[in-house]
């Protein structure tokens, strides 16, 4: 903990709603502790512009603690902002330098439309996993679950590729908005399972041609998005996702 | 009002399979007729809705989130207990069981706590079928770990994000009904009240965030699944948008609400720093198995925690607690942290911390043992507080954590309105006044898959309604009402933000209804809450327009729910003269410190009516009686 304070200036963009056009406005803050998070110092903007009279800005949030994925916005022209392996809700201002001008915009994707300032909508995300991203099990009729051996290093692998968090943050960095990592994670992370081999073909076709449905585009191993994933997910998955088709 | 528990006659070990066997059936093409609401998407909401449409129903799941994966289930680290001795160190159903009832001060219910125990093996067995990466040792089965409170491995895990495994494994199940056309997913919906119709419940109102359009849905069955409401300490644990509006509501419109002031202060937190801070982030409560608690012996010693030597420190919990050791259960850890801290022995900033020290582990077992067990958290850890956890000692102390209580609920999940069935956190059942770690995942999970779609279904079976349309009176009535509270709130010109009253709520409460209570700081806690609602009521500065996206108008409808629920739970803390589990009353201690339950005249579930605004609320209460755990003094010692 540090008793510093640091000046930012923060440079957001400003959209009421989708109808309406968008413009980037900067704001300065002043005497901001390092220990605090962007999205705190966000809060304090807030706080300021709702006395001012002006209209707070709207940005995605809720756990705070890098787990939910609400969070997600562009810092600097980098998904989540420069700090690796980190949603932006975990992103703290030790990582600036007093007088810093941080730009911030909203995750640009054709298939998450934007609602306001820093919000995008996700949803095409769950309509994805909808098209087929489960294991089709019916409640209480699972066998005992001992019944089912996966070796430690399988089921290692399959928690690396379910950590995914659906910030979006990979579409987001894609030049092609893909959301193959995204895909690619889901699939992996049943595919290595014994539980997830019956539908494996028929889940695979269904998840990439939801996909393409929804506006992401293809990848074209750009690797951005393995780049800025907050669980550091590896573009591996995309690789195995396009060898099993 | 009257307090039916609908508790199954019966030996205890039976009740459950009993109770299945006399609920009545539906057949699967009379389901289709059914309509069922389910308010919240964490691991209860989104499985019992999944259960449900699986069934045959029709079910409609409204959440405020934008996508369904972002409950906050989702951040449970720690794990999920199930009764299954895979470690051969005679664990058993009894066993949870017992552990349960003790862990819960002996203020839960037997028969729910049983079930709890009984039904935790088969929520494994269809987690792991769903594909939830659990831990596994070399040979491919299951690994286990031990957690506060017990004696046994007996809690499954995935990494430090079990939660985030296990509601995921939830929503590919309800995204799977969704997909089928059997559940109609309605995100970024804030709940604000409830419709009842003849006194039955059918319906809620919901304000849609994109445009602020009220909205009225109606179903056969409600079920409210919202999670818990320890927000009203502002800064917990809680996700930031938590809220108690849903279950609030429903307890304005008739639902009694139960062992408010029961909220567990969870032992390791990371201490806040700034002002400023939004949250406190929790460190699993599974760090205390390889760290070890300690303070400097000397109080007010400001020497880093290397350059003070092994004989100047105090290992207290090791100390107090010979048994347990750092493992002692929650609410006793963090007590004797406060009361350390108190005595000028704390560290950090306003010496308001304490030592989670991991230096003997990683010199007997190496560092990479450490980092495969728990590297997210101490990562996390890090990141938070820029200071390395593996150099040097972690900082923690406590912080609101879970909530026990919420709407009283029977052995079937329904509250004292009909038809409204409520789950997980958002009830008060099954943990007392207290909780086991690795115990409230099995929970929102056993009510979730297992408990609500057997006894909605069954509840359903004898109540077949005609259907009420969204142009029902008693829809335009509940919506006009919400219409008119909220043009009613702030005005542009106050001087309050929403944020500064939540705070000020929260010093409030944690000052006065947190780890430790007494009777003239609560009575003060109250009239100080009574100035906030009037400060709320008078000087709140919103944002214009109210129609459209007004994310500070979403929160003001909270912090309005949580003013006067934090009354309720300050008057539910002084009703209580007695300390049991996380409610600890300063009247009522023994001579080393210890809680003292006052089993003659509290063994018993306070449920509180409504009785109108301004209104003395009425204290019900519902006995509790022991009939196969002894009621004991809880002694870790």
């Amino acid at each position: 903990m540090s008793s510093a304070s640091l000046r930012l200036t923060l440079r957001i963009w400003r959209q009421e709603s989708p109808r309406q056009p968008g413009a980037f406005v900067s704001y300065p803050l002043e005497e901001l502790s390092p220990d605090l998070s962007l999205l705190e110092a966000l809060d304090r903007l807030n706080e300021q512009l709702l006395m001012a009279g002006e209209r707070p800005v709207s940005f995605d949030h809720d756990c705070r603690e890098g787990i939910c994925g609400a969070c997600g916005f562009m810092v600097n022209g980098q998904a989540h902002g420069p700090q690796r392996a980190t949603s932006v809700c975990q992103l703290y201002l030790r990582h600036f330098r007093d007088g810093n001008k941080l730009t911030l915009e909203p995750w640009r994707a054709r298939a998450f439309p934007l609602q306001q300032d820093l919000s995008v909508d996700r949803s095409a995300f769950d309509r994805v996993l909808a098209a087929g991203g489960y294991v089709s099990v019916n409640t209480g009729s699972a066998p005992a679950a001992n019944a089912l051996l996966v070796g430690r290093e399988q089921a290692e692998q399959a928690f690396a590729a379910a950590s995914c968090i659906g910030c979006g943050a990979c579409v987001a960095a894609c030049p092609n908005a893909s959301a193959s990592l995204f895909v690619a994670a889901k699939l992996g992370h049943l595919a290595l399972l014994p539980q997830g081999q019956p539908e494996r073909q028929r889940r695979s076709a269904a998840l990439q041609s939801a996909m393409a449905a929804e506006g992401f585009g293809s990848c074209s191993n750009q690797l951005e998005c393995a780049a800025v994933c907050p669980k550091e997910i590896s573009a591996d998955w995309i690789s195995r996702m396009n060898r099993s088709g | 009002m009257k307090l039916d528990p609908q508790l199954p006659s019966g030996p205890i070990h039976d009740a459950w399979t009993q109770r299945r066997r006399e609920l009545p059936l539906i057949s699967p093409i009379n389901k289709r007729r059914f309509k069922v609401l389910v308010v919240g998407s964490g691991l209860a909401g989104a499985s019992a809705a999944a259960t449900l449409a699986e069934q045959g129903f029709r079910v409609t799941l409204l959440t405020y989130h934008d996508s369904p994966r972002r409950a906050h289930s989702v951040a449970a680290q720690g794990g999920i207990n199930a009764a299954r001795n895979y470690q051969n160190d005679g664990d058993s159903v009894e066993r949870l069981f017992l552990d349960t009832v003790k862990g819960g001060d002996f203020r839960a219910r037997e028969a729910g706590c049983h079930r709890l125990a009984e039904i935790s093996g088969a929520i494994i067995d269809q987690c792991v079928a769903q594909g939830v990466p659990f831990a596994r040792e070399y040979g491919g089965t299951l690994a286990n770990r031990s957690f506060g409170g017990a004696l046994v491995s007996r809690t499954f895990y995935a990494r430090g994000q079990t939660g985030q495994q296990l509601l995921y494994g939830a929503v590919q199940a309800l995204l799977r009904q969704v997909d089928a056309g059997r559940v109609e997913l309605l995100t970024q919906r804030d709940v604000l009240d409830l419709i009842t119709v003849e006194g039955v419940a059918r319906g809620v109102v919901c304000r849609v965030q994109a445009s602020g359009r009220l909205e009225a849905h109606t179903a056969h069955a409600v079920l409210l699944a919202s999670g818990g409401y320890s927000n009203v300490f502002h800064r917990s644990t809680n996700a930031v948008k938590s809220n108690a509006s849903a279950i609030w509501r429903a307890h304005r419109r008739g639902a009694a609400f139960a062992n408010p002031c029961f909220t567990q202060i969870h032992p390791t937190c990371i201490p806040s720093g700034d002002p400023g801070q939004s949250k406190l982030t929790l460190m699993s409560e599974s760090l205390r198995n390889d760290g070890r608690v300690w303070l400097p012996a000397q109080a007010g010693d400001a020497r880093p925690p290397h350059a003070i030597p092994e004989a100047e420190r105090d290992y207290f919990l090791e100390r107090q607690y010979p048994t347990y050791g750092n493992m002692a259960p929650r609410d006793v850890a963090s007590r004797r942290a406060r009361e350390r801290c108190l005595e000028g022995h704390g560290v950090g900033p306003g010496g308001r911390s304490v030592y989670l020290d991991f230096s003997d582990t990683i010199r007997r077992e190496g560092r990479a043992a450490i980092e495969s067990r728990y590297g997210n958290l101490f990562a996390m850890y890090e990141r938070i507080t820029g200071s390395d956890p593996y150099a040097e000692p972690m900082r923690i102390y406590p912080a609101p954590h879970y909530t026990m209580g919420g709407l009283w609920v029977d052995y079937n999940l329904m509250s004292t309105i009909p038809g409204l069935f409520v789950l997980g956190e958002a009830n008060f059942s099954e943990h007392g006044a207290n909780r086991l770690g690795a115990s409230a995942l099995m929970q929102g999970l056993a009510d979730g898959l297992f408990i609500a779609p057997a006894t909605v279904s069954g509840w359903l079976a004898g109540h077949l309604h005609t259907e009420v349309s969204a142009d029902h009176p008693a829809c335009r009535d509940s919506i006009a009402a919400v219409q008119a509270r909220i043009d009613g709130l702030g005005s542009t010109s106050g001087g309050h933000s929403c944020d500064s009253l939540h705070r000020q709520l929260g010093d409030t409460m944690i000052g006065a209804c947190g780890i430790s209570r007494h009777a003239d700081g609560l009575r003060a806690a109250m009239a100080e809450v009574r100035e906030l609602e009037l400060a709320f009521a008078q000087e709140l500065r919103l944002p214009e327009p109210r129609a459209g996206r007004n994310p500070e108008l979403e929160k003001a409808l909270r912090l309005e729910d949580f003013l006067q629920l934090a009354g309720l739970m300050l008057r539910d803390a002084l009703a209580r003269e007695e300390s049991c589990g996380a409610h600890f009353r300063e009247e009522h201690q023994s001579a080393d410190g210890e809680a003292l339950r006052n089993d003659d005249n509290f063994c018993h579930i306070a449920a509180w009516q409504w009785t109108g605004e301004g209104q003395e609320p009425t204290r019900h209460c519902e006995p509790l009686h022991y009939r196969h755990a002894t009621p004991s003094r809880r002694n870790y010692r």
